[in-house]
């Protein structure tokens, strides 16, 4: 099983606590009605779903249930780091190195 | 004026008795015992920090701001949920909500007594038990006395209170309240195992 650091409990939890919500850092239009189509279509609809380092929103719903952002590594699964919502995208990423270690 | 008459009583004496789910069931096991605990006044509170204060004094105990933790004073207990999130719940028959209700900073106070049932997990074996469809590490460096997180148990969403080192308060939903009551028993049985 995968632990899960959630930014607002300050621990490691079991990954059954919680869900993935999507990509992270979509910024929803202050004027939707006066998005275009093919603006809308974008974000809406196309999500960037890369090989490799991305943004994702999680919720540590049966925990503290509050919504934070995690950068997660596509081929390895492995999280790299969480931090709270709304806070920007970390600049400098930890490294972590993809072999599996044994605790 | 009869019928008047008829109604006055009719409304002194419910026709609907409240009857509490599982109540007052048991079972024990070699090393663990469960038990469903008397019915509580239970609140579900949400408040921002500049409001803690104020609820702390009404309530009667702090209300916890570290994660994982919960505070216990004179039968009522508080446990922190989220970061504005807190479950109080208070076994001495006094109604935290009447309490709330007095506080003019803002908050949500909503009253879930009856949502709820809980169920005690007692023994040697009772970190064991729980930990069969609870995923947390229960160890006691990690989830030492007096902590509290929600959680999951089986399939479904509890909320769990260590309250001695050898004892779990279990909350869950009223209607979950029959499977997890099953799941314990099963658990308890391999717990022994």
């Amino acid at each position: 099983m995968l632990l899960i650091r959630c930014p607002y409990c300050e621990e490691e939890r079991p990954e059954l606590e919680f869900r993935n919500a999507g990509e992270a850092h979509i910024a929803r239009s202050a004027n939707i009605a006066g998005e275009s189509d093919d603006d809308f279509e974008k974000f809406f609809f196309i999500r960037s779903n890369p090989k490799g380092i991305i943004h994702e929103r999680w919720r540590h719903m049966h925990g503290c249930a509050r919504f934070f952002n995690a950068v997660r590594d596509t081929v390895s699964d492995k999280f790299i780091i969480t931090y709270k919502a709304g806070e920007p995208k970390p600049a400098k990423l930890p490294k972590i190195s993809n072999e599996v270690v044994a605790k | 004026m009869a019928k008047a008459a008829t109604r006055k009583t009719a409304a002194a004496t419910p026709s609907a008795e409240r009857r509490a789910a599982l109540a007052g069931q048991e079972l024990s096991a070699t090393g663990v015992k469960l038990a469903v605990l008397p019915p509580a006044e239970r609140i579900s509170l949400r408040a921002p920090e500049a409001s803690l204060a104020a609820l702390s004094k009404a309530l009667g105990v702090t209300l916890p701001r570290k994660p994982k933790t919960s505070a216990s004073k004179a039968g009522r207990t508080a446990l922190w949920l989220g970061p504005d999130e807190w479950l109080v719940i208070d076994e001495a028959g006094k109604d935290p909500l009447a309490d709330c209700a007095e506080v003019t900073a803002l908050h949500s106070a909503v009253g879930i007594s009856h949502r709820n049932i809980a169920i005690s997990v007692t023994g040697p074996a009772a970190a064991a038990a729980v930990n069969s469809g609870c995923p947390q590490d229960l160890a006691l460096e990690v989830f030492p006395v007096g902590a509290a997180s929600r959680t999951i148990l089986g399939k479904v969403e509890i909320v769990l209170l260590r309250t001695a080192e050898d004892a779990f308060r279990v909350e869950c939903w009223r209607s979950f309240s029959d499977y997890v009551f099953t799941f314990l028993s099963e658990a308890a049985g391999d717990a022994a195992a």
